[in-house]
């Protein structure tokens, strides 16, 4: 049993580092600010998220893994709305009026 | 190992950009990625106190105050005469005393003696005495609670030295510039669900602060943090710092710990001295006010100088 | 397990300092407030790695104080941002 939870963690924790790698990439290589932001929010959501996911097979106890949704919630929330108040700036017209 | 290096690296790497950002905006945000990698190397290094409070007040509330500062700087140096910028001599100079202070901590930290001296056996023996599992919090509030007592002074002061730039005019009114609700709703909508639940978690880990990493600065910081949210976001407004209720939430904390601290002359004999039956009941009696009262000054200081006048 | 949470955690790392190099260029200010949110988000995953790697079960609650301030930091950003556009400097 452990060394499939082990598994599955190594698992999850691969693809979300594969996720942030995604996003790191695009945020160097993209070409206009927004596409960057678009990369950006993939590292936020699914790669914190894949990671939370892995490390909750690793949890001991219903409090920490509840802590580690949370801090993901939190992470997601804040990532969401940052990115439409980021993309509000980034506008090629500029923020509007 | 390579983590250690890797770490090590990318904080050092990260400072020098930081001082060599050429605009202050740059700077700012070097400063705040700064200070989220220290907190990375007190986790590595198995202190998790210090990287609470480095995550929350270092990487968090003085990066604000810093872009504040910077914001109410790009107005003054658009005016200010080009002649006025340092020489390069008072660089060098300033240069060379950060290398001088820096070579002395590294030789004193590399040339402690093995193993290094340490009180820890000794804060530990005692922790049953103060009522607390933490060390940490046990040395913050019971062994060197005066340091903490002097700390909780001086944060009152240096707000009282803030609110003395504010003009003339807009004396005793209200900090900081107006902010206007989010026409989208987009801020709204994010400060509405974050304040809550931060509020929550300030409050969580002030209380964990007795038997887990913890304590009363780092739950104060992210409740003032949550007020700031709240208040650029236009929700709330800032209160005039003339209003007696603000003051005396300033000044609560502070003098419950004197009081206290007087107290214990006649408990226990010396300043500070808790009697061990209730010396938990007296660090909470003591906590709770100085989170209110250091929630409430970080925030004001964030928030800056009065420039606005209070509507009568 | 432990070893695989390290490397995991250099990885990140390592991804985050590259997100950086977007602060030292970044052309706008955006681009800047982006790579701030980037290291938060990575700082969050790193210090979840480490603090399960190394035992440290607080670490989960640095990381929560850090998405907490990291949200903080860039509202404040922007918002330093929008009014730095608005004075036209």
């Amino acid at each position: 049993m452990t060394l499939a939870l082990d598994g599955l963690t190594i698992l999850a924790v691969c693809a979300g580092a594969f996720f942030f790698l995604a996003g790191t990439v695009g945020l160097l290589r993209f070409p206009d600010p927004l596409s960057r932001l678009h990369a950006l929010t993939k590292a936020d959501n699914l790669g914190l998220g894949l990671i939370v996911l892995g490390l909750l097979f690793q949890a001991g106890g219903l409090l920490a893994a509840l802590k580690l949704i949370g801090v993901w919630l939190l992470a997601l929330l804040a990532g969401a709305s940052i990115s439409q108040l980021i993309a509000r700036t980034a506008r090629p017209g500029g923020p509007p009026a | 190992m390579v983590f250690d290096i890797g770490l090590a690296v990318l904080v050092l790497g990260v400072a020098v950009w930081t001082t060599a950002a050429r605009d202050a905006f740059a700077a700012v945000v070097g400063f705040v990625a700064y200070g989220l990698l220290l907190a990375l190397v007190w986790v590595r290094i198995a202190a998790p106190d210090v990287a609470l409070t480095e995550a929350a007040i270092g990487g968090g509330v003085t990066g604000v105050l810093l872009l504040g500062a910077g914001t109410r700087l790009r107005a003054i140096e658009a005016t200010a005469p080009a002649g006025e910028k340092p020489g390069s001599g008072l660089q060098l100079a300033a240069g060379m005393l950060c290398v001088f202070v820096t070579g002395g901590l590294a030789a004193i930290v590399l040339l402690l003696p093995e193993p290094a001296p340490t009180l820890a056996p000794l804060a530990a023996a005692h922790l049953a005495g103060t009522g607390l599992d933490n060390p940490v919090t046990a040395v913050l509030m019971a062994y060197r609670a005066i340091d903490t007592l002097l700390e909780t002074v001086v944060l009152a002061l240096a707000l009282i030295g803030i609110w003395s730039l504010a003009p003339d005019g807009v004396w005793g009114g209200l900090p900081g510039p107006r902010h206007h609700i989010d026409s989208d709703g987009v801020l709204t909508f994010l400060v509405q669900l974050l304040a809550p639940v931060g509020i929550l978690v300030g409050i969580h880990i002030f209380w964990i602060g007795s038997v887990a990493p913890g304590g009363e600065f780092q739950g104060a910081t992210i409740l003032a943090a949550m007020w700031l949210l709240a208040m650029m976001a236009g929700l709330v407004e800032a209160p005039p710092v003339s209003r007696r209720w603000l003051r005396l939430v300033l000044v609560i904390g502070p003098l419950t710990f004197l009081a206290i601290g007087l107290a214990g002359f006649g408990m226990s004999g010396a300043f500070l001295a808790y009697p061990e039956a209730y010396a938990k009941l007296l660090i909470l009696t003591i906590e709770v006010p100085v989170t209110l009262s250091i929630a409430a000054t970080l925030a004001l200081l964030v928030a800056g100088p009065p420039e606005r006048a209070q509507q009568r | 397990m432990a070893e695989f949470m390290i490397a995991a955690a250099i990885f990140v790392l390592a991804m985050v300092a590259l997100g950086l190099a977007r602060i030292l260029w970044g052309p706008s200010d955006a681009d800047r407030i982006m790579a701030a949110q980037l290291l938060g988000t990575g700082g969050v995953a790193t210090l979840l790695l480490l603090g399960e790697a190394m035992s440290v079960p607080a670490a989960v609650d640095v990381a929560l104080i850090l998405a907490l301030l990291a949200a903080f930091v860039s509202v404040a950003f922007v918002k330093g941002v929008a009014s730095s556009e608005a004075d036209g400097a």
